[in-house]
């Protein structure tokens, strides 16, 4: 694989950029594979990227029913920080957030990692009591945060309305620096690339149709395509889907699936240059490199596969932004979509082995999965590698709707993201 | 977006009236004292979470305030019916059902 570089770009440009080389191979699947991944959006990606790279598994295939990329990877608001609650999770997207900071040098591919800061506004008391004990616990755990008042976050925002005359007024926010904004596409494009130089087989437009289980262990896959492909292990992350192929192996999951939509306004000029959430008003905003506002809010609060989402949603969403920034009354949105989110009770995702040997799970991302596609990468293809969860995984086992240890992040979670 | 049939009202009408109270038909263990932490974990936890037909238990929030049933497709958002909590012929089809689940079913 010939490296990206200033100098490649400027040659490649002297034959007006036609003899670019192929990012990734398309090969027919081989019989075996020592572990099979089933799903090849970002956090697959990252699963095979990483047992290659990291733990020198290379007999590995991707196994994805669309193409790479396509499912939430392709239709996320690209947030990422590590500002959350409880130590499980913030250890888990801080080991993330410290994987993108280097991404884009990692896998020489530019993932447009934009440290631009988030800011969770606070609107009530108990809004701002949150936000105190949340940023205490992120600095007791070596993750940045600060609490910033209306004036502060003015600086940071002018065009937000912060006056005390609001229905719902700006009190208050947490601040993390370090947080921000990255190229969704690029970050599978990337993990595809890297796998693929490294041995990985990337199989699109395959579907798995079922697991060949024997004695209560998995020993390969069904696929629509290829028939059979036998595999050592199996991952599955296949996000809002996760429901139905642990169906195929005859397991049920404390995951639902909901559409949850992001909108973009038509391009203006830059007058954003943070990201900008709510829990209260429940909605979220940024902007992006190309001048779209980018925006966000709640899931459909009924199950549902549909990639498109409820109308209700759209009036939200607009109205928690203009609450925020009445300036934006007259922004005309552009593009709505909706992507199937697979959430857990207890807004924490599932990363852990399955009454069924050597088939592995990694779901329950729900609405903020994006964040995490490095980190989730690197910790799921080392439990697969050693065959042991790997410590910061451990905590977020299937085990844990069992013995009553979940770690409730609807706080830090907060508007959907 | 749904226009549903309020079974009780009697009347279609528009979503954002009703207010969904999660899957339907999930019996609470009879007996708290006998039931183990792992069918206590299945009950409030885990669900089935279908691509195609499904059951939900919906509340009429700013109508009746009453709850009913809704058998819908998930991925058409196509809706076959609306029932009261008393019609049991849902129940006897869902039973029957889960009795061709997979031998797997009963691992976790």
């Amino acid at each position: 694989m010939k490296k990206y570089s200033a100098f490649s770009l400027f040659k490649h440009g002297l034959n007006h950029h036609q003899d670019w080389q192929r990012v990734w191979r398309n090969p027919t699947p081989k019989k075996h594979y020592d572990i099979i991944i089933v799903g090849g959006g970002g956090h697959g990606l990252a699963t095979a990227y990483y047992l290659a790279k990291e733990f020198g598994i290379t007999n590995v295939a991707v196994i994805e029913k669309g193409y790479l990329g396509g499912g939430n990877t392709a239709r996320n608001t690209t947030i990422v920080r590590s500002n959350y609650l409880w130590d499980e999770s913030s250890h888990l997207y801080e080991h993330s957030l410290k994987l993108w900071e280097s991404l884009s040098q990692e896998l020489n591919y530019n993932v447009m990692f934009s440290q631009r800061g988030v800011l969770n506004l606070g609107h009530t008391l108990q809004d701002m009591r949150d936000i105190q004990r949340r940023v205490n616990a992120n600095r007791l755990n070596g993750i940045d945060g600060e609490i910033l008042d209306p004036q502060q976050i003015k600086e940071i925002v002018p065009y937000m309305d912060c006056s005390a005359n609001r229905r719902y007024p700006v009190l208050g926010a947490s601040w993390q620096p370090r947080g921000g904004v990255a190229r969704h596409d690029a970050v599978a494009w990337g993990f595809a690339r890297g796998a693929s130089e490294l041995g990985v087989d990337l199989i699109q437009q395959c579907q798995v149709t079922g697991f060949e289980i024997k004695n209560g262990m998995v020993t390969g896959v069904k696929t629509d395509s290829y028939g059979l492909i036998s595999a050592a292990k199996v991952g599955c992350v296949v996000a809002g889907n996760s429901g139905v192929v642990a169906s195929m192996a005859g397991l049920r999951l404390p995951i639902e699936s909901h559409p949850l939509q992001a909108f973009v306004s038509e391009p203006i000029k830059p007058i954003l240059d943070t990201v900008v959430m709510s829990n209260h008003v429940h909605g979220y905003i940024s902007q992006s490199d190309k001048g779209d506002l980018v925006i966000g809010s709640g899931i459909d609060h009924y199950n549902g596969y549909g990639q498109r989402g409820s109308y209700p949603i759209i009036e939200h969403a607009v109205a928690a932004i203009l609450e925020l920034f009445p300036n934006f009354s007259r922004v005309r949105m552009n593009r709505q979509w909706g992507g199937i989110v697979d959430t857990c009770p207890d807004a924490c995702p599932i990363i852990s082995k399955t009454p069924i040997k050597n088939l592995y799970f990694n779901c329950g991302w729900g609405t903020g999965g994006f964040k995490a596609t490095p980190g989730s990468g690197h910790v799921f293809a080392a439990s697969l590698a050693k065959d042991e969860m790997h410590e910061l995984a451990k905590p977020f086992s299937l085990d844990r709707f069992y013995h009553g240890s979940l770690i409730d992040e609807h706080g830090a979670a907060g508007v959907a993201h | 977006m749904f226009l549903i049939h309020c079974p009780i009202c009697n009347e279609p009408r528009s979503e954002d009236e009703f207010h969904c109270a999660g899957e339907g038909h999930i019996q609470r263990p009879l007996d708290p004292m006998a039931t183990s932490d792992k069918e206590w974990g299945d009950y409030l936890f885990f669900r089935s979470n279908p691509r195609g037909t499904y059951r939900e238990l919906w509340q009429h929030t700013i109508g009746c305030r009453k709850y009913f049933y809704i058998k819908r497709n998930t991925e058409t958002y196509q809706i076959y019916k609306t029932y009261k909590l008393d019609d049991k012929s849902e129940r006897v089809a869902l039973d029957k059902e889960h009795s061709n689940k997979n031998k797997f079913g009963d691992l976790l």
